[in-house]
């Protein structure tokens, strides 16, 4: 059994797909590159790990960012699809940061 | 709606609160699900780079360059699968097929280059105790130290690094079945063989190449039960499993390599 609502809304995203131009993809990809290339003339940078860690950190979010935004078709998603996904998402990750302290607790007093 | 349902072949059901297809938010639920299980490797990862002053930092300019290369192709890999989703989209059947067997040249060259490293650092001593012992390995290999002083390292690294590279591969088979269906199964049997029979006995991938096996009869299956051309929909959906692949990259990237950069 076919959902005639289902295979409409396909057809309509085939539609949008159709009208995207490839320019924003080829230029998402060389900023892909060129965030990579940062990163890597920075790993060779003597620093502190916990601000490489951040600095890091940032310039993948802005990659993922832009991954999920153009490549995965984020922006072009509905506001509800767009937002409760991603909330959700970041949420949950940033639930997992509560371990963080107990390293730093490790690595400020030792281990006894 | 219900009779609807009982009496045609096509039934009208209410519109998606989310504005697109099923099979792309089941897709997406998933990636959600996935995104966890590699945020706990992650933070594992990085609970033990903070927390451990002696961390290991065995990754030479060799490395670096064969991970940025590992990371070139994945973002080609994703730009061609964007090319492939909207010739799906534009109904181009050859250039959808010769886009997705782009992407997928990539995947294999990531996981060649990826398998490379891993015997690399394997036979420097770099191992996990339910490795197979290398034969003849040299006592003061570069990184046998570090397996028995911070064995966190060997853990984390083979287990993120590992689920990844199962990910890739499991991404180059979907993308094959979505391009070639049931042409692809003899491909991925020979891909197992080969794989089993060129790699020797004490390698990790001569025991890891039966996903491969197991992948086939999956895809077997799948296609025994429910044969059908993949069409645009499909293609999308595939994409955003392979943009994820490539997605998570960039943390495991910097996060495992650059910061454990040998700095001479």
């Amino acid at each position: 059994m076919e959902d005639a609502s289902q295979l409409a809304i396909e057809a309509r995203v085939a539609e949008q797909h159709r009208h995207h131009s490839h320019t924003p993809f080829f230029v998402v990809w060389g900023v892909l590159l060129v965030l990579t290339a940062i990163e890597v003339y920075l790993g060779y940078q003597n620093m502190e790990p916990k601000r490489m860690l951040s600095i890091l950190m940032c310039l993948s979010i802005v990659k993922a960012a832009l991954i999920i935004g153009y490549f995965m078709h984020m922006k072009y998603e509905a506001s509800r699809m767009k937002y409760l996904t991603m909330c959700s998402l970041v949420f949950c990750l940033a639930m997992m940061m509560v371990f963080f302290p107990d390293a730093f607790r490790i690595l400020y007093l030792g281990v006894h | 709606m219900a009779e609807a349902a009982v009496t045609h072949d096509v039934a009208v059901y209410e519109p998606s609160l989310f504005g697109t297809y099923s099979k792309k938010i089941g897709m997406w639920l998933f990636l959600l699900s996935d995104s966890l299980t590699f945020g706990a490797l992650l933070y594992a990862y990085s609970y033990g780079r903070i927390s451990i002053t002696n961390w290991p930092t065995p990754f030479h300019s060799g490395s670096i360059v064969n991970a940025t290369i590992m990371t070139a192709f994945l973002l080609t890999s994703s730009l061609t699968m964007v090319l492939a989703v909207s010739a799906a989209a534009r109904g181009k059947e050859s250039a959808r097929v010769g886009w997705l067997l782009a992407t997928m040249a990539c995947g294999i060259g990531f996981i060649v280059l990826h398998g490379r490293e891993w015997t690399h650092l394997i036979s420097e001593g770099l191992t996990l105790p339910i490795f197979p012992a290398v034969p003849g390995q040299d006592a003061a290999s570069e990184f046998a130290g570090v397996s028995k002083t911070v064995p966190q390292f060997g853990s984390t690294f083979f287990t993120l690094t590992g689920m990844h590279m199962l990910h890739v591969t499991l991404g180059v088979v979907y993308l094959g079945i979505i391009a070639l269906r049931k042409k692809f199964i003899p491909i991925l049997l020979a891909c197992w063989l080969a794989a089993w029979l060129l790699t020797p006995a004490y390698s990790p991938f001569h025991y890891a190449a039966h996903v491969l096996l197991i992948t086939a009869i999956v895809c077997s299956v799948i296609l025994w039960l429910k044969p059908k051309v993949y069409d645009a929909a499909d293609t999308e959906v595939a994409g955003l499993y392979w943009h994820f692949v490539d997605l998570v990259w960039m943390f495991i990237f910097p996060l495992v390599y650059l910061m454990s950069t040998k700095i001479l």
